[in-house]
């Protein structure tokens, strides 16, 4: 199959149909629009379920209600739009529901703007609503990766019961790239459904979704089991990937654009002579702690790089765990870094070590 | 010997959860009864809101789905639209649906979704001992309004039937009470006309059921059925605010 | 062709700037090369300024923004004052010259200024100035075969403005020739 060019938006909407959406529940938000606005015509001509919500809070309440009676279900949104679904991302969680959420963030915090932005990584994987729960959060680099990514993701989602956040910021989602729609996604066993909720004749006995444990043992009880899920998460599903490992005098941490923009800058450094590896997260939760064992020894030091003012940069002090000099280097409010800056934040970087 | 009465198979044996004298436990069992004589219980998924009644996903012998606050009538829509031909209702009280709710509920009936809305409304906030409710009437005192609901400050009780017989999608509107047999009689044919409606895809239905909360009012039960013909009835009249009429195919 | 070429393309919105550029990601598509198409709008859409960066790579393409591009399409003043230092040593400025009456100089790169408003206009339709541009640099730069442009631009303007292909075809060959008379005169 030759390849296609297709805006990120779109191909997210039908990477999401190539993966068994059933439903979309979404509510309009920059720089997100292409997605509903590609699916309220597909799904719709492919007889499958579209809605434009009243709000990001419906939206999401739709896919819980969807996503309880089994079938497979998404909704997309952005910065401002996420924050509002955080309430609902919770209880799907705690009922142990699988969805995919699309994350394409902007900048904030507030109404922000409408350019490309990672400031939402403590949004994905931290999250905003209550209790001891996790989302499953990829964060692809290209239209490609995105695309092979979310055909995936109802895959996981179902395996695990959980949902499973792709999180992308504007670029991503409003540039066009040549993209092949149909390479293979790895197979996975996947139990029946047989705690949906769609009417007792399809199920002896009554099937309850609901992530009420009014006893507050029996909460416990339903905690730690969801976190004996979670430990498979982190043994399962963490992705990343290392790029010039072997002989790196520094190591940059980058993922989504931002790990492109960098993969162009260890060219422009390796000229001047300074060897830089990368490590690219593409699970962001569980962050790929192991990756930082393949760090060489003497290495002088670890550049956290994003399009926000240090939010990974937490989870990449935890996993160096005091062992090398930290530094940053990050744009934000929807400003994208040129190639040429992350060239000179590494030499600037390299000063301060040596001093 | 004959039986002459029992409990509904609408309803499972868990125990209600349900203060003494409150009016839940009617509604539940008429919710029940409608269910089973229309045999649609096996189809049926019923969403428990938040409030007094979020616990009713116990009680309801059918398929449940415990909803956020305000939410249940967001969750209907998801499911209905992936089972188009199975029996959806949601069961919410006056916080959930006319407060933190309305946007969903104004919504899901502008959409003309196809599922039914039972609305319980007893001018209180239950669940959380007896808060000031969107439909809380002027002057009755609560947690939150000592002084008694006051005009100028927390405007008048939301009329929530009357504001939703404005709205296209809705197929059938009806509000009731459980206080005498007769009441309870008409409450439950109204209940059943809207899951009827419901079968034959007429769109939005609901049926608004102005119910006691003893306790919170601090009133004793029996004296609360007077109480609320006497005090809630004249703002909340009862009345069948929409019917889209007999079926024909 | 080199390994890559970054092309910025710049106007007001309104000029067909965008889709100019898409032209030319899903030519680079169809010839099985890398192509990527980035958008950057001002506040306006209309009226405002407009610009898109595309890259055609035969390798995959990394940094999906550039600093400095090789080529440069300049439909405005602005757009040419905005980006003509960030265009690439030995690469190339077209602008349109019809809206700009300066001569521009930039040392290490050549400038050449289209009329594409007039070229658009003697061709009867002032809304194909962006094909006209777009010939120009085909032309200028040989990045792809007339073939490839013919398909992408069936596929880009699709069933319900097919009857446009025509124009947009002969728009794409007078901006080609503007160049290939440019040739002559220089040599």
């Amino acid at each position: 199959m030759p390849k296609v060019l297709m805006k990120g938006n779109e191909a997210i909407g039908l990477a999401a149909v190539l993966g068994g959406c059933d439903a979309f529940y979404g509510y309009p938000i920059t720089p997100q629009n292409e997605i509903p606005e590609y699916l309220s015509k597909y799904m719709i001509e492919h007889n499958k379920v579209f809605v434009q919500a009243e709000s990001e809070v419906a939206a999401i309440n739709m896919v819980y209600g969807a996503a309880g009676a089994g079938k497979r279900v998404m909704t997309s949104s952005s910065s401002p739009g996420i924050a509002l679904k955080q309430e609902g991302i919770s209880y799907i969680t705690g009922a142990e529901l699988p969805c995919l959420i699309v994350s394409v963030m902007r900048g904030g915090p507030g109404l922000g703007g409408i350019q490309p932005s990672q400031a939402d990584y403590y949004q994905a994987t931290r999250g905003g609503g209550n209790g001891d729960y996790h989302v499953i959060v990829f964060a692809p680099e290209t239209i490609q990766e995105t695309i092979d990514i979310i055909k995936e993701s109802f895959d996981i989602a179902d395996y695990y019961r959980n949902p499973v956040m792709v999180l992308v910021d504007g670029l991503l989602g409003q540039m066009m790239e040549s993209v092949d729609l149909n390479k293979p996604i790895k197979k996975r066993f996947l139990p029946p459904k047989d705690w949906a909720t769609n009417g007792m004749k399809n199920h002896s006995g009554r099937n309850v979704v609901s992530s009420l444990n009014i006893d507050p043992q029996k909460l416990e009880n339903h905690n730690l089991k969801l976190q004996a899920k979670y430990q498979n998460v982190i043994k399962n599903e963490t992705r990343f990937e290392c790029i010039n490992m072997e002989k790196a005098e520094y190591v940059i941490v980058a993922y989504g654009t931002m790990s492109r923009i960098v993969r162009s800058a260890l060219e422009v450094l390796k000229e001047k002579g300074i060897n830089v590896g990368l490590i690219r997260p593409i699970s962001l939760w569980p962050f790929p702690k192991e990756a930082f064992k393949q760090i060489p020894s003497n290495i002088k030091g670890i550049l956290c790089t994003e399009m926000s003012l240090g939010q990974m940069l937490d989870d990449v002090l935890i996993a160096n765990n005091g062992k090398h000099p930290v530094g940053f280097f990050g744009r934000t409010g929807g400003m994208i870094p040129e190639v040429e800056e992350v060239v000179r934040a590494i030499e600037r970087f390299q000063e301060t070590v040596v001093k | 010997m004959a039986v002459k009465y029992q409990k509904s198979a609408g309803l499972t044996d868990n125990a209600l959860t349900y203060c003494p004298g409150c009016t839940h436990g009617i509604v539940h069992k008429l919710v029940g009864e409608c269910l089973v004589e229309l045999g649609l219980l096996p189809d049926t998924i019923g969403i428990a809101s938040v409030g007094c009644s979020v616990f009713s996903y116990d009680f309801f012998n059918c398929d449940m789905q415990q909803a956020p606050h305000g939410r249940a009538c967001a969750v209907a829509t998801g499911i209905k639209r992936v089972l188009p031909d199975n029996i959806i209702f949601t069961y919410q009280g006056d916080g959930d649906l006319a407060s933190i709710g309305i946007a969903e509920t104004i919504h899901a009936a502008n959409r003309g979704e196809n599922i039914t809305v039972i609305f319980v409304n007893n001018a209180i906030y239950g669940m959380t001992g007896g808060q000031m409710a969107p439909t809380s009437l002027i002057g009755q005192k609560t947690t939150t309004s000592p002084f008694g609901r006051v005009l100028q400050q927390h405007g008048s009780p939301i009329k929530v039937s009357e504001m939703f017989a404005t709205i296209d999608g809705v197929a059938y509107l009806e509000r009731v009470t459980v206080t005498t047999p007769k009441h309870i009689r008409n409450a439950k044919k109204a209940i059943k006309k809207a899951f009827q409606y419901q079968q034959e895809k007429r769109g939005f239905t609901m049926v608004e059921i102005l119910s006691t909360c003893p306790v919170n009012w601090g009133i004793k039960p029996v004296d609360s059925l007077k109480w609320l013909e006497e005090h809630m009835i004249p703002v909340f009249p009862l009345k069948l605010f929409k019917d889209t009429g007999e079926f024909h195919e | 062709m080199n390994d890559a070429v970054n092309i910025r393309i710049a106007g007001f919105g309104g000029q067909g700037v965008m889709m100019a550029g898409q032209i030319l990601a899903y030519a680079a598509t169809s010839e099985d090369l890398n192509g990527l198409w980035s958008p950057s709008y001002g506040p306006e859409t209309r009226g405002g300024t407009a610009n898109c960066a595309v890259i055609v790579s035969k390798k995959p393409i990394n940094s999906p923004v550039f600093l400095k591009s090789h080529h440069l399409l300049a439909f405005n003043y602005p757009s040419l004052i905005k980006f003509m230092d960030r265009v690439k040593q030995g690469g190339f400025i077209l602008y349109n010259n019809s809206l700009v009456s300066e001569t521009v100089l930039v040392e290490g790169v050549e400038v050449i200024g289209v009329p594409i408003n007039d070229i658009a206009l003697e061709l009867g339709s002032i809304q194909v100035i962006n094909m006209v541009m777009l010939g120009a640099y085909l032309e200028k730069s040989k990045i792809f075969e007339d073939s490839t442009i013919h398909k992408v631009l069936a596929y880009v303007l699709g069933e319900r403005k097919a009857h446009m292909v025509e124009l947009n075809v002969k728009a794409i060959e007078a901006g080609r020739d503007f160049i290939r008379k440019q040739g002559l005169i220089h040599a």
